[in-house]
C-alpha cells in the first residue's frame, strides 16, 4: 500500500527456524519489519516509531527496538496471565518491566474486537481471528493518513479467484479497524508520510529471491538458451527454485533433485548439454557442491551457483542473515580453484546481479558464485521496471570452426581473454570429452607438470581478466581523502545511511560498494591508492577485508563486523566511521 | 545419413586398462553395439553422450569418439540426468563402476531408476575397488578378504538387480565381459528401450579380484551355473539344455526335463514385458549353488521417461501461461505508475 501511494520503502521479515515454534514464547516470534518514507529509503530501520505487539512475547522480543516517542499497539486480548507467564514476565505489568510505560501505549483489544465485527459473516472463529492483522492494518491506516482503498482493491484481487467469500468480511475487520482508532481518542498524534519523489515508470514490488529468479530467466532470453535450474530445499534460497518452476512460458525447466550435489551435477550436465544452466542453495549446501563447482571450474563450463546466505557454520540459525560464505565462495575448493564472484547489494539489485553472473558465465566459460543474503532474498523493494531492451545481449563462445585436423581442441584459448570456444552436443564434428582429470589444450589427459602449471596460471588469469569487462568501482563523495568506507553485499543501504549520517555530523568521507568481489574492478587499486584509510564493514569476522589485505598489504585496513545473524544497525557502522576518522 | 562403424566410435586415445581386463571386451561390444542402433533409428554419431563418473571403467568415455564427459566420484548418474533434460533428443550412456553407482553415488543411481530418465547405465561389477588398488565395494561378497578387510568384510553387499528392481526399474540386463554377442544384444535393446536401462556387466579385474565371477564364468561351468533369458522363450539352460525353470507355489525351482514327468512344455516362458516385478525380481536374485544366475534381459517395460515429463509438462503448461518473455514477466502481478 505504501509503495503504490509513492513512499520508498524496506522491509524485513525476521521469523524463527522452526515452522510451529513455540506460539507466545519469545524465541518463536515472527517479525515483519517495514520502513517508509517520503524520502529515499535504504534500510528496513534501526529503531521504530510504532511497534504493533500482538501477544506479550512480541512485545518483550522487540520493545528494546522501540524509539522513545514511539507509539506501541497491544492486542490486550492476548495479555493474559497465561500469556505473560508464557513470555516470562514476572509482574503483570510488562509495560513497566520492560520501561515503556512511557511510550504511546494504545491498549485495543483486538481479537474481541475483529470477533464483534464478524459475528455476522458467516466465518467460523478461526477464519475470523485470521481477519486481526486487518484490524490492525486499519489502525495503522487512520494513524497515518491511509486512504483505504488501495487495500480494497488489493483484497479484491487477492481473493477474486480462490476465496471470494474472505473479500468482503476483510474489507470490513479493515474499515472497523480505521472507525476504532478515529474513534478512540486515545490517539494524540496522526501522520503524514509524503510521497517520495521518484522518477517517473512503472513500478512493483520485488524480493531479492524473485529478483534473483527473473534475472536468470532475463539471461535466458538474452542468450537463447534455455534456462536448467537444479537445486535442492534449502532456507533461505527455496524460493529462487519455486520461483522458476512457475516460468514454463519462459522455457524455464526446473528439477527439485535428490541432494546438494545432484543439484549441481545435473546442472554441470545441462551446461555441457548447452543449457543455461543454474544451481540454487544456502552456505552448507555450496559446501556440499564444493567438488562439483572443481568438475565445473575443470571443464570450463558456465554455470551460476546462487548461495543465499544464512547464520552458519553447520545449520547455523538457518533463517537469520549473515555474510559468512565468503571464504567458502573464495577458497573453499580443492587445488587451485578460482571463480568469479559476484554479490548482490539490495533485494531489487538481484536482478542485475544475476543477470550479470549469468553473462560473466556464458561469455567467460566458468562457473560464476552470486552472492545473496537471507536479508536481500527475503527483503522487498519498490522497483522501477526495467525493460529488456536496455539489457545487454549475452554471446557465449560457441566453435564455429574445426582446426586443419579435424578435430575439436577444447582448451585451446582466446589469446585476449583465455576463454575457450563451446561445443555442444549435437554439433556435428565436434564430438570431444572434457572431465575432471587434467588436460592439455588439446583436450587430452595430460600429467606433465609444465602443462598442469600452465592450465592453472591460465585458469587464474581467464577469472582475472574479467575485470575490464565489469563496470569500475564508484566512489559516493570526495575521490580522495582521510577515510574510505566500503562493504559488499547486502549491508549497502545500512553503510550508505551511515555515511549520509556521518556527512551531516560534518564529517568528511566517501563510499564505495563492491558488487564484484572477484575480480576486482579493475580500479581499485587507484581508487584505495588515494585515502588513508579503508573501514571494510562486514557481517562477518572480517573476511573480504583479509582478501582485500592480502591484495594491498601496503593499506590500513579498519574493520567493522558484526556476527549476530543480523543486519547492521545504521549507528553500529556510524561508530566505527567515528573510531576509524579518530586514529 | 552416414553408415556407421565400430571403428567410428573408437577415439584416438589409447586404451589403457590392465591388459586381460574385462573392460575391454565391454567397450569393444558398445562400439559394435552403437553402429547397429545407429542404423536402426537414423542417430548420427553428435547426438551420443557418454558420461561416467570415477573408477577404472569410468575412464570409457575417453576411448569413445563420441562427445563425452568424465565426472567425479559416483555422480555420473546425476551429469547423464542432466544432459538428458536439458536436451532429450541426446542419446546418453553412461559407464559406472559398483563403488561409483552404489557406494558413493547410491543416491543418485536409484533416484534416476526411480525418475525413468532415459540413461543407458552400464554398471560394470567386478566387486573391487581396481583404482585404489583392491578394497572391498558394496558388492564384494560377504568375508571377501581384500586391503581394507584383511579378516574378511562382515557386511552383506548389494545385488545390482534387486535394487534395480527394488527402486521400480524399467530395464535390467545382466551379462558377463565375455558374452560380446549378448552382450551386443543387450545394449541394442538398451538403446532401444525408453527409461533408465540398466545392465549389470560382470567384470574381471585381473589384478585385485581375479577369477571373481569365474564360478559362473569359466567355459567349463558357464552352460550349468547359467541361464540366459530371452522374452517369449522357454526358461532352459545346461551343457546338454535339459534343465529349466518352473514356479512352485511362491517361488522359483530348476528341474530336468525327463525327470519327474517334466517336459519343455512345462518350463517357464520368460516374459521381460510383465509389469509385474515379483518373477522379474525372483530372476535377478538367482544364485548357486541351488540356482543358476540369470543373465540376459530381465525386464524391459515401458513406462513415460522423466526427461519426456518435464518437456512435455514445459510445453502444456506454456501454452497455457500468458507470460512468454521477460518483460511481460516484470509487469505481471501488481505495478503502479508514478507520472
Amino acid at each position: 500500500m505504501s509503495a503504490i501511494y509513492g513512499n520508498d520503502l524496506s522491509t524485513f521479515p525476521d521469523y524463527p527456524a522452526e515452522i510451529r515454534a513455540p506460539h507466545g514464547t519469545v524465541s518463536g516470534v515472527s517479525g515483519f519489519q517495514v520502513h517508509i518514507g517520503s524520502e529515499h529509503v535504504t534500510t528496513p530501520g534501526d529503531l521504530c516509531d510504532m511497534l504493533v505487539a500482538m501477544n506479550p512475547a512480541a512485545l518483550k522480543a522487540n520493545a528494546k527496538w522501540c524509539k522513545s516517542t514511539a507509539m506501541i499497539i497491544i492486542d490486550s486480548d492476548a495479555f493474559d496471565s497465561s500469556g505473560l507467564e508464557k513470555a516470562g514476565f514476572k509482574t503483570d505489568d510488562p509495560l513497566e518491566e520492560l520501561k515503556v510505560a512511557d511510550r504511546t501505549v494504545i491498549v485495543a483489544p483486538v481479537s474481541t474486537l475483529t470477533l464483534e465485527s464478524l459475528k455476522d459473516s458467516g466465518l467460523d472463529q478461526k477464519a475470523v481471528l485470521k481477519c486481526k492483522n486487518m484490524f490492525i492494518l486499519g489502525m495503522a491506516c487512520f494513524i497515518y493518513s491511509r486512504p483505504l482503498d488501495y487495500i480494497y482493491s488489493y483484497l479484491e484481487k487477492k481473493f477474486s479467484k480462490k476465496h471470494p467469500e474472505m473479500i468482503a468480511p476483510n474489507k470490513k475487520v479493515l474499515f472497523d479497524g480505521y472507525s476504532y482508532a478515529a474513534n478512540i481518542q486515545a490517539i494524540p498524534n496522526t501522520y503524514v508520510v509524503e510521497p517520495s519523489p521518484k522518477k517517473k515508470g512503472t513500478y512493483r514490488n520485488i524480493s531479492g529471491n524473485q529478483a534473483t529468479a527473473w534475472g536468470l530467466l532475463a539471461a535466458s532470453e538474452k542468450s537463447g538458451l534455455p534456462l536448467f535450474c537444479g537445486s535442492y530445499p534449502i532456507t533461505p534460497a527455496t524460493a529462487i527454485l519455486e520461483e522458476l518452476a512457475l516460468h514454463k512460458g519462459l522455457g524455464a525447466k526446473t528439477m527439485q533433485a535428490e541432494d546438494e550435489i545432484a543439484g549441481i551435477c545435473t546442472a554441470i550436465g545441462a551446461a555441457f548439454a548447452g543449457n543455461l544452466a543454474v544451481t540454487t542453495t544456502s552456505g552448507p549446501g555450496l559446501s556440499l557442491k564444493s567438488e562439483a563447482l572443481g568438475l565445473a571450474v575443470m571443464t570450463e563450463l558456465p554455470l551460476v551457483v546462487v548461495d543465499v546466505q544464512r547464520a552458519g557454520p553447520s545449520t547455523g540459525i538457518p533463517t537469520k542473515t549473515e555474510q559468512t560464505d565468503l571464504n567458502q565462495a573464495l577458497y573453499g575448493r580443492n587445488g587451485e580453484c578460482p571463480m568469479p564472484i559476484v554479490a548482490a547489494h539490495s533485494p531489487a539489485h538481484c536482478f542485475d546481479a544475476a543477470f550479470q553472473a549469468a553473462k560473466i558465465a556464458l561469455e567467460h566459460m566458468t562457473p560464476v558464485i552470486l552472492l545473496s543474503e537471507g536479508f536481500l532474498g527475503n527483503g522487498s523493494e519498490p522497483w522501477l521496471i526495467p525493460s529488456m531492451s536496455d539489457y545487454p545481449e549475452i554471446r557465449p563462445p560457441f566453435a564455429t570452426e574445426l582446426p586443419e585436423d579435424g578435430k575439436f581442441k577444447p582448451f585451446r584459448r582466446d589469446p585476449e581473454t583465455l576463454v575457450r570456444q563451446w561445443a555442444i552436443p549435437g554439433m556435428k564434428g565436434f564430438e570431444h570429452r572434457v572431465g575432471g582429470l587434467e588436460k592439455n589444450h588439446d583436450g587430452v589427459i595430460s600429467s606433465d607438470p609444465e602443462n598442469h602449471e600452465l592450465m592453472v596460471w591460465e585458469r587464474e588469469q581467464k577469472v582475472e581478466r574479467i575485470a575490464s569487462c565489469i563496470p569500475a568501482l564508484e566512489v559516493d563523495g570526495p575521490a580522495s581523502g582521510e577515510l574510505l568506507v566500503v562493504g559488499w553485499g547486502g549491508t549497502y543501504g545500512h553503510i550508505l545511511s551511515a555515511v549520509d549520517q556521518a556527512r551531516k555530523e560534518g564529517k568528511t568521507l566517501s563510499f564505495a560498494h563492491f558488487d564484484f568481489i572477484k575480480p576486482l574492478p579493475a580500479n581499485t587499486a587507484e581508487v584505495f591508492a588515494s585515502f588513508k584509510r579503508i573501514l571494510v564493514c562486514e557481517l562477518n569476522c572480517g573476511q573480504f577485508a583479509a582478501y582485500l589485505r592480502n591484495i594491498f598489504p601496503e593499506k590500513d585496513f579498519r574493520l567493522c563486523n558484526k556476527v549476530q545473524g543480523q543486519p547492521f544497525l545504521v549507528k553500529e557502522i556510524v561508530e566505527s566511521i567515528n573510531k576509524a576518522l579518530q586514529s | 545419413m552416414t553408415t556407421l562403424t565400430a571403428k567410428d566410435f573408437k577415439s584416438d586415445q589409447q586404451v589403457r586398462w590392465c591388459p586381460g581386463c574385462g573392460d575391454h571386451a565391454v567397450l569393444a561390444a558398445l562400439q559394435r553395439a552403437l553402429p547397429k542402433v545407429s542404423a536402426e533409428l537414423g542417430y548420427e554419431k553428435e547426438r551420443y553422450v557418454v558420461v561416467s563418473g570415477i573408477g577404472c571403467s569410468s575412464r570409457l568415455p575417453y576411448y569413445m569418439d563420441t562427445y563425452g564427459f568424465h565426472g567425479i566420484h559416483g555422480r555420473a548418474t546425476a551429469l547423464a540426468t542432466g544432459v538428458k533434460v536439458a536436451n532429450p533428443d541426446l542419446t546418453v550412456w553412461q559407464a559406472c563402476g559398483d563403488g561409483d553407482a552404489l557406494a558413493i553415488g547410491g543416491n543418485h543411481f536409484i533416484h534416476a531408476i526411480r525418475r525413468n530418465v532415459d540413461i543407458n547405465v552400464i554398471l560394470f561389477n567386478n566387486r573391487i575397488y581396481g583404482l585404489t588398488k583392491g578394497q572391498y565395494s558394496p558388492t564384494s561378497k560377504f568375508g571377501a578378504v581384500t586391503k581394507t578387510s584383511p579378516y574378511g568384510t562382515v557386511e552383506e553387499p548389494f545385488n545390482p538387480g534387486s535394487l534395480v528392481l527394488g527402486a521400480k526399474g524399467t530395464f535390467f540386463a545382466r551379462s558377463l565381459d565375455v558374452e560380446l554377442k549378448l552382450n551386443e544384444e543387450i545394449m541394442t535393446a538398451a538403446a532401444l528401450h525408453s527409461g533408465t536401462s540398466v545392465m549389470e556387466m560382470l567384470t574381471n579385474c585381473v589384478i585385485f579380484n581375479d577369477g571373481t565371477h569365474k564360478d559362473i564364468s569359466d567355459p567349463a561351468v558357464r552352460a550349468d551355473r547359467t541361464i540366459v533369458l530371452r522374452h517369449g522363450e522357454k526358461m532352459i539352460f545346461g551343457k546338454n539344455r535339459d534343465k529349466g525353470l518352473v514356479l512352485d507355489g511362491m517361488g522359483l525351482r530348476v528341474v530336468t526335463i525327463g525327470q519327474d514327468g517334466i517336459t519343455e512344455d512345462d518350463l517357464l516362458v520368460h516374459d521381460a514385458h510383465s509389469e509385474s516385478v515379483g518373477i522379474h525380481m525372483m530372476l535377478a536374485d538367482m544364485k548357486g549353488p541351488d540356482f543358476p544366475v540369470a543373465l540376459g534381459i530381465i525386464r524391459n517395460v515401458e513406462a513415460q521417461t522423466y526427461d519426456e515429463g518435464v518437456r512435455k509438462q514445459v510445453n502444456e503448461v506454456s501454452a497455457r501461461l500468458k507470460v512468454h518473455s521477460v518483460d511481460e514477466l516484470l509487469h505481471s502481478g501488481n505495478t503502479w505508475t508514478v507520472e
